[in-house]
């Protein structure tokens, strides 16, 4: 691909916005922009997505830089944790005069 | 409503088409990279983009009043609630990218008349009045269709709604505290609110678009729960609730078959007139060309800037790599 730009209709790159909603929590998904580089995505992800104080921490990562699991794996990628019950706490019974536990 | 006159395609049949109809029964969500059927995905597309682009020209109208809003604090209102407008097409864009069309293609449709936005924004702001009649009636009616949207079956829509939905509120109150000031004004005020009332009400009454009982695009989009309510009962359900607060404000709706029905507790009011609905759906409104170019000429005049700043983004990152090398 060559410097010289023939068509002038070039998309900024998209990117994936997380923040942090607020001390002690994890960034999360809220949705993307596109932005030509990362720091004008965190500007624009201000601008876009934390006009009314939703945040004190944003992540911008290339869209195309993620890399998700298929939903057509769902049944085979989690089965085997539905099927371990006794991985949850619930699966075994404790009598009420053990006390908390 | 904001996406009026949506066209539903079907398109699909089959195991998958069954299976997938099973989902959204079950209340399930639809996600980007899920199995869709074509016309979900296109229908979704149109209706999605068509509002967006709404918030997008929405802007237009309101924006005329910015440098002459009555007061500073007045004009710090209007510009933030034009920014959430911004905001409100840049949340509905991104959904609408998830299904697998470009924002520069959207925008071009936009542009070049391919895709429509809603018929209200085709009608002029002619005195302050009519900001805080948008506001009220316009953004009111939004919600109506919106709020329910929070449920569609579509997740990156769905979830769009929910924050715009937050916001809307906002906008309605802003546009109602506009209404209450101008009423209980002077005389010129009053009559200005009035005014503003008189132009901006069967406009309003025609976002929700015209009946569609018997629509076949709406009983398909409804199964897809793309659409929740019909454009019937969203319109009655704004009548109801617009009409007290109209009172309140002690200005009058300007229909003379407005009344209450004791019997079922809705108000029975008169149609708008749908053919100014098609004309100015088809481009023949007040402002259709004036919005039109307007958008158009923002576009072009930006194209440059868009043009630098990916220039220098890439010049940066060549830097970047270049020093990288010379450093190992």
């Amino acid at each position: 691909m060559s410097d010289q730009n023939t068509s002038p209709r070039t998309e900024w790159p998209l990117w994936e916005i997380f923040i942090r909603g607020q001390h002690g929590m994890s960034h999360r998904h809220v949705g993307s922009l596109h932005a030509p580089d990362a720091e004008m995505a965190i500007k624009n992800a201000r601008d876009v997505y934390t006009r009314r104080n939703e945040g004190v921490s944003i992540w911008v990562v290339e869209a195309e830089k993620i890399t998700a699991s298929s939903p057509s794996d769902k049944g085979p990628m989690y089965e085997p944790s539905q099927s371990k019950v006794y991985r949850h706490p619930t699966f075994f019974d404790i009598p009420d005069d053990v006390g908390a536990m | 409503m904001y996406a009026q006159m949506v066209k539903s395609e079907n398109t699909d049949n089959g195991p998958e088409l069954d299976a997938f109809q099973v989902r959204i029964d079950a209340g399930e969500k639809i996600e980007p990279k899920d199995w869709m059927p074509a016309g979900y995905r296109k229908t979704l597309i149109r209706q999605i983009s068509q509002h967006a682009h709404s918030e997008i020209v929405g802007q237009l109208p309101e924006g005329n009043w910015i440098t002459r809003a009555p007061t500073l604090e007045r004009k710090a209102i209007l510009l933030a609630k034009v920014q959430d407008e911004a905001g409100h097409g840049l949340y509905l864009y991104c959904a609408a990218e998830t299904l697998g069309v470009s924002r520069d293609e959207l925008t071009e449709m936009l542009l070049d008349g391919r895709m429509k936005y809603s018929s209200i924004f085709n009608y002029p702001t002619l005195t302050w009045a009519d900001i805080g009649a948008i506001g009220w009636l316009v953004d009111g009616a939004a919600i109506m269709n919106q709020v329910p949207l929070q449920r569609t079956s579509y997740g990156p829509y769905a979830r769009a709604m929910v924050r715009i939905c937050k916001e809307e509120s906002f906008h309605q109150r802003q546009g109602y505290d506009i209404m209450m000031k101008m009423a209980q004004g002077s005389d010129a005020q009053k009559r200005m609110a009035q005014d503003a009332l008189n132009r901006y009400w069967y406009p309003s009454l025609m976002m929700f678009g015209p009946s569609d009982k018997e629509s076949v695009h709406s009983a398909q989009s409804m199964k897809w729960r793309i659409k929740i309510n019909s454009n019937d009962e969203l319109r009655q359900k704004f009548v109801d609730q617009t009409v007290p607060q109209a009172e309140y404000l002690g200005l009058t709706v300007p229909d003379d078959n407005l009344r209450l029905n004791p019997e079922t507790g809705h108000y029975e009011f008169s149609e708008p007139d749908w053919s100014e609905f098609f004309e100015v759906l088809n481009g023949n409104g007040p402002c259709n060309k004036e919005r039109l170019e307007a958008r158009n000429k923002a576009w072009d005049d930006g194209q440059w800037v868009r043009d630098g700043m990916m220039a220098h983004a890439r010049k940066k990152a060549a830097r970047a790599a270049a020093s990288q090398v010379a450093a190992e």
